[in-house]
């Protein structure tokens, strides 16, 4: 089967527009969380997603809007974790912590008690973008223009509260309210990630391409744009691969995601990177 | 009547229940320059920290500009220079150029450009603020405070990896900017000797104010003789009597 071939399937053209458009704002979302050294903040999320969709399948929403049901509680988990993080007494990887085993917990005790849907819950262990709804795709696509919306308007905030953040405080910039948008946006965007890469590999999607754009040691706003093209192409290439060779597509497009990581990194030891 | 620039009235703040400044009270009035100094652990940084709303006091009062710290919005009349930044490492992807910047609200290549040169850091807009050494990142950090022409600029420790002739510069520019445009100063050092020569006001705080008047009455006052021992006191007061204006 050509390339072609593989994107005429109108679930494969669906699977790539709405990978795409996560990877980007995941990506995005990521470079403030992992120079803000909140890089795990997608696995603690990912664990309270699982048990939100526990909680949803339970009360028995449909499949279709199951990712939709499943945004509010994770939002006001990402809440929790930005309170507690600022109560100065617990530091940002404890709450992260916190926050994620009530997630998996609850998780584990729904799906044991109603056996049922078992199958269900553990398949978004590790998410199939594939089987990504219409519902979800217009989901993806609002999400990323109000990412892409917010990063423009909120672009000097944003830079100075991942700058430095009292700093920040004393140039006027509201630090709590740009705080609670970027949580809650890193919150949707957590939500989203787990139908493309799974729960288990959320925090992939957040950290790696981030990670990538930074070896190439340019500017702030280089960083994001580098950061968002290593994580579309990874999703292009993972979903066509995973496609060809019958693999899971989410696990295929960390590996791409870990691939260009290596590439970069690896060419930058070898080739004289002199700025 | 001059609307004090600042106004601190009775400001207790406690890390732990431990109190780390103890009712202090002052104000500032516009176009002066106000040098803080005092041991390490005095409270100097807490109180400035106090006074921009980054801490927030158990008890006492702040007015900036005439007005309640909480309800103040002003911001962009405040310039200030931490005495560290937590981004300033190696791989914070930031050139030179997008951290000054960052002191404008609008884009401002005229602006940028003669803060630069001010600072003679034109020949590193562009390079990695990671790349740069200590005395190079602090260089911008000063450009980024000043680039807005702020009415007040708040400096903790800012000369502490300056070499001298960078530390000539940044005293000879906030004495202009203080006599020419009457900018208000206010300036945080452990060295008392060092802001002597241009703060027109001194405070010297240990938890509590310990002095507040000139250098000139500083020198003079038996009570810090006390304080510090009349040897310790000729030290603060003569050490820069002869550098001239390497300081």
């Amino acid at each position: 089967m050509g390339l072609i071939d593989i994107l005429n399937y109108e679930f494969v053209q669906r699977a790539i527009v709405a990978g795409m458009l996560i990877a980007a704002v995941s990506s995005i979302l990521g470079v403030f969380l992992v120079l803000r050294r909140f890089s795990l903040i997608g696995d603690g999320l990912a664990h309270i997603t699982f048990g939100s969709v526990a909680i949803v399948m339970l009360i028995g929403v449909s499949p279709a809007y199951i990712t939709l049901a499943a945004l509010p509680l994770v939002m006001l988990s990402s809440l929790a974790i930005l309170k507690l993080t600022h109560s100065q007494r617990i530091h940002g990887d404890a709450a992260i912590g916190i926050v994620s085993s009530i997630g998996i917990a609850t998780g584990i005790i729904l799906a044991s008690l109603s056996g049922g849907y078992n199958l269900d819950l553990f398949s978004y262990l590790f998410g199939n973008i594939l089987t990504v709804t219409q519902t979800e795709l217009w989901l993806s696509f609002i999400v990323f223009l109000t990412v892409v919306a917010t990063v423009i308007i909120f672009y000097n905030d944003l830079f100075a509260i991942t700058f430095d953040e009292e700093l920040a405080q004393t140039m006027g910039v509201k630090t709590k309210r740009i705080n609670v948008i970027l949580f809650l946006l890193t919150a949707v965007a957590a939500v989203l990630a787990m139908k493309v890469a799974g729960i288990m590999l959320v925090s992939a999607m957040l950290i790696l391409p981030p990670l990538t754009a930074l070896q190439l040691s340019v500017s702030f706003r280089m960083t994001i744009l580098a950061a968002a093209c290593f994580s579309t192409l990874s999703v292009i290439c993972g979903i066509i691969l995973a496609f060809l060779l019958n693999l899971p597509a989410g696990g295929t497009i960390v590996i791409f995601n870990i691939g260009f990581l290596l590439l970069i990194f690896g060419a930058k030891k070898i080739l004289p990177f002199q700025r | 009547m001059s609307i004090n620039v600042i106004s601190v009235d009775n400001l207790t703040f406690c890390y732990n229940g431990l109190e780390v400044i103890s009712n202090i009270s002052f104000a500032v009035k516009k176009g002066d320059y106000l040098g803080i100094a005092g041991p390490n652990g005095s409270g100097k940084s807490t109180l400035i920290k106090n006074i921009l709303g980054i801490l927030r006091p158990q008890k006492g009062a702040v007015d900036i500009f005439g007005q309640p710290l909480t309800s103040f919005h002003q911001w962009n009349r405040i310039g200030y220079l931490p005495q560290r930044i937590s981004a300033l490492n190696n791989h914070f992807p930031s050139t030179v150029e997008e951290i000054v910047q960052l002191g404008m609200k609008k884009r401002n290549p005229i602006a940028l450009k003669r803060t630069l040169e001010m600072m003679g850091i034109a020949h590193l807009a562009a390079r990695l603020i990671g790349e740069l050494s200590y005395g190079e990142q602090q260089r911008t950090m000063l450009a980024r405070t000043l680039i807005s022409q702020p009415d007040l600029l708040i400096f903790d420790e800012p000369t502490t990896a300056l070499d001298p002739e960078t530390r000539d510069i940044f005293y000879t520019l906030t004495d202009e900017m203080n006599r020419t445009s009457g900018t208000t100063i206010v300036l945080v050092t452990h060295d008392t000797g060092v802001i002597g020569k241009y703060a027109c006001n001194l405070l010297y705080l240990d938890k509590k104010i310990i002095f507040s008047g000139t250098f000139e009455d500083f020198c003079a006052s038996p009570d810090m003789t006390g304080f510090f021992g009349p040897i310790s006191q000729h030290m603060i007061c003569h050490q820069h009597d002869n550098s001239g204006s390497s300081i």
